[in-house]
């Protein structure tokens, strides 16, 4: 095995287009669990904690480029502002000491169905992409293309992340997620959500209970219908517990999960149902009142 | 592969390291640092809590190759100047926190952290601060007297020398 230790980006791209099938390692949560339990022996591992530029941020007003190795407890304190819904997925994330070392980088490398970030990237929008370069140059791929399978994502052999793209919060979000406690939980299932009144969209993710993260998208299609036609995203009125019922029933039924360990797949289509009604009520709350105290 | 670094203020170089190696690994087996323990070698548990650059993290979960040129602090870097206990490490004796000790340089290392961002946390902010430590011992109640104590004693200590 070798350890590439590339001191800058450039030397990074260099000796992922040299070492194909080396494996990017940045905090290590994951990989260094595969690699102490020997699930995994990659030919080589590249470790990009000397790329400082990967754990730099930026916010444009509109669109915050995180770096593929902002740690979790950074997101948390320093972008809940503008990344609300992420922020609250990372909270969720493993413990502090994980969440110093973890970021949103290594949860898309490992493209795992259960990884905290997916739920929030998903309802953060469709205008949500990954960074990804190669000595061939750089592509943005939208977060819709990008799981491709159980722990696949669509980044080709000599691609490392750089940075993921989300526009900033133009209205609540909201990020809930069922384990056995508060710490240290693989989630059961995760949903997150949220709205988006400039464009009148709603924005949703299922965690853990399908192959690939992915977004409900028949339920989003009917919220944004409702908001619409009822002129809610104007009045700011109560919804009704039919169409947060309705809206409950389409998450649950956009889910395929399995039966595993953590829980069953019965369990995982009720849990999401629950979810999805508590995190639209929770941020359609929260509207209303911006709406109440605007007026 | 050969790694430097620093280790408790002082510099340490250990050989023949292999490239999937963790930090833990090369602490207790190669460098003669066997205060932080190998219990889940997979972050689970936060016995082998250390710093790096300043930050606590599982060193069980670092590659050995990533600590190169960079500074770490184990528990045995909690003593005083003198090389005696420090606040932390002799709060956790007073308060009776150590049932079979597996745990406790995790949660030293942890606390002290804790304690240098605030030392004055609340119960909630202690049991947050603590959510990637296990006791198996369950003596989570002496753990939190613990922590208490130390931040009674860092709070006094601090009034004291104003």
């Amino acid at each position: 095995m070798e350890f590439l230790r590339p001191a800058t980006w450039d030397e990074a791209l260099a000796a992922k287009a040299e070492y194909p099938t080396a494996l990017p390692i940045a905090g290590g949560t994951d990989v260094m669990v595969e690699m102490n339990f020997d699930v995994h022996r990659p030919s080589a591992i590249l470790d990009l904690n000397r790329i400082t530029e990967l754990t730099q941020w930026s916010n444009d007003g509109g669109v915050v480029r995180l770096g593929a190795s902002v740690p979790y407890a950074r997101i948390i304190d320093e972008l809940s502002g503008p990344l609300p819904g992420l922020a609250l997925a990372a909270h969720t994330v493993g413990s502090p000491q994980i969440r110093n070392r973890g970021g949103v980088g290594g949860n898309l490398g490992a493209a795992s169905p259960a990884g905290d970030s997916h739920p929030a990237l998903l309802a953060a929008g469709r205008d949500v992409f990954v960074e990804a370069a190669s000595v061939r140059g750089t592509r943005l791929i939208p977060i819709d293309d990008f799981y491709v399978g159980v722990k696949r994502n669509s980044l080709a052999a000599d691609e490392l992340i750089r940075a993921v793209h989300i526009p900033v919060a133009d209205g609540p979000q909201q990020f809930s997620k069922i384990g056995t406690r508060n710490a240290m939980v693989i989630a059961v299932c995760a949903f997150g959500f949220a709205l988006h009144p400039k464009d009148g969209t709603v924005g949703t993710g299922i965690g853990s209970a399908a192959p690939t993260p992915r977004r409900a998208v028949e339920a989003e299609e009917y919220l944004r219908g409702v908001l619409a036609e009822r002129g809610l995203w104007e009045s700011g009125d109560l919804l009704g517990t039919e169409v947060i019922q309705r809206f409950g029933e389409l998450v649950k039924a956009a889910a395929s999960p399995i039966d595993d360990v953590r829980g069953t797949a019965d369990y995982r289509r009720h849990a999401l149902a629950v979810m999805a009604r508590r995190t639209l009520t929770w941020t359609w709350n929260d509207y209303s009142k911006q709406i109440r105290s605007a007026a | 592969m050969r790694v430097t670094f620093t280790a408790n203020g002082k510099p340490v170089e250990a050989d023949d390291v292999w490239e999937g190696e963790s930090l833990l690994y090369v602490l207790r087996e190669r460098v003669g640092l066997p205060g932080s323990k190998n219990a889940c070698e997979q972050g689970e548990c936060g016995s082998c809590t250390v710093y790096l650059d300043g930050v606590p993290v599982c060193s069980c979960l670092v590659a050995a190759g990533q600590v190169q040129d960079r500074e770490v602090r184990t528990v045995e870097g909690l003593t005083d100047e003198n090389g005696e206990l420090g606040l932390v490490q002799q709060a956790f004796v007073d308060a009776g926190a150590v049932q079979c000790g597996f745990c406790t340089p995790g949660l030293l290392v942890q606390t002290d952290a804790l304690l240098d961002q605030d030392a004055q946390p609340s119960d909630n902010d202690i049991r947050e601060a603590l959510s990637g430590n296990l006791c198996r011992c369950t003596g989570y109640e002496k753990i939190m007297d613990a922590v208490r104590l130390a931040s009674a004693r860092k709070c006094a200590g601090k009034g004291a020398s104003e």
